[in-house]
């Protein structure tokens, strides 16, 4: 009973995946992609972390698939078919030898690790105890104080790249 | 607890019966007399020009990139604001140094001209 909702929200989550993949029209992979997102955020809520979620819509299904669109809508494409034959030729058996290779190494290394099977500090029932936000920020605040200053750098040089590439005079 | 989540669930299940019946009904029920004005994007707006797939300004782009870097320094607030009164004095600075560097970030940004349109 527990396990529908994963279920679920994981064959979604496959079955999105795909039509990123499959389908032919770029704006139509971007809102795959933004089902994808999502039913990644109702697999956080399952494993007991709602801020995750919560992140995940806000920033992933929110601003970087707004992103993704703006992304598109900038370099115009048409649909996948519209291409030139022939002008990739090599595009179709890389594909396949590069995707085999990194199917192969995912399942090697799915293989080779062990799972650890035991309970580690942020149960479920710890986690419902503190709260999961305060988990994060006490996380956050105490061993990761510097991983989280460096962040604030990274979007600062973020900043000022895209400053420098959108506003170069033309 | 997911089972906290329950509500939504239904919420889901309530929108998507109430979307697939309304428009299921009207469409069976309804009378269909289609001409080119009714079929138009905007029937009462502007005539539509040209292709909705054509390309958009860079401007598009710098204001959605400036969206997102800031809107992933506001999501670092909520694990702060949680533990404001815990976290003490320790958490404020911590805090401040992680919006000085974005402050510096949006001082030039805005000296650049980057939330200006032109």
């Amino acid at each position: 009973m527990e396990s529908i909702p994963f279920y679920f929200l994981a064959a979604l989550a496959v079955l999105a995946a795909l039509g990123v993949v499959v389908m032919r029209d770029p704006v139509y992979s971007a809102l795959a992609l933004a089902v994808v997102l999502t039913a990644l955020a109702g697999l956080y809520v399952l494993l007991s972390a709602p801020f995750l979620a919560a992140a995940q819509v806000m920033i992933y299904a929110g601003a970087i698939l707004i992103l993704f669109v703006f992304v598109i809508m900038l370099l115009s494409p048409g649909r996948e078919g519209d291409a030139p034959r022939g002008a990739l030729k090599w595009q179709r058996p890389l594909a396949v030898i590069f995707g085999g290779a990194l199917v192969a190494q995912l399942a090697l290394v799915l293989l080779m690790t062990i799972l650890p099977t035991g309970r580690g500090l942020y149960t479920p029932e710890y986690l419902a105890q503190i709260g999961s936000t305060q988990a994060v920020g006490a996380a956050l605040f105490t061993d990761y104080l510097l991983p989280f200053e460096i962040t604030s750098l990274l979007l600062l040089v973020a900043m000022v790249g895209v400053i420098v590439l959108a506003k170069k005079k033309s | 607890m997911p089972v906290d989540y329950l509500p939504i669930l239904v919420m889901i299940a309530i929108v998507t019966a109430f979307a697939v019946i309304a428009l299921t009904l009207s469409a069976m029920t309804g009378p269909r007399r289609p001409n080119p004005t009714k079929l138009s994007p905007y029937e009462s707006g502007m005539p539509p020009f040209g292709s909705a797939r054509r390309r958009f300004s860079i401007k598009y782009y710098l204001t959605a990139v400036l969206f997102i870097l800031f809107d992933i320094e506001i999501i670092f607030f909520y694990p702060w604001a949680v533990l404001f009164r815990d976290l003490g004095w320790f958490g404020l600075s911590a805090m401040g140094t992680f919006m000085l560097v974005l402050l510096i970030g949006y001082v030039y940004v805005w000296r650049k001209g980057g939330f200006e349109w032109d």
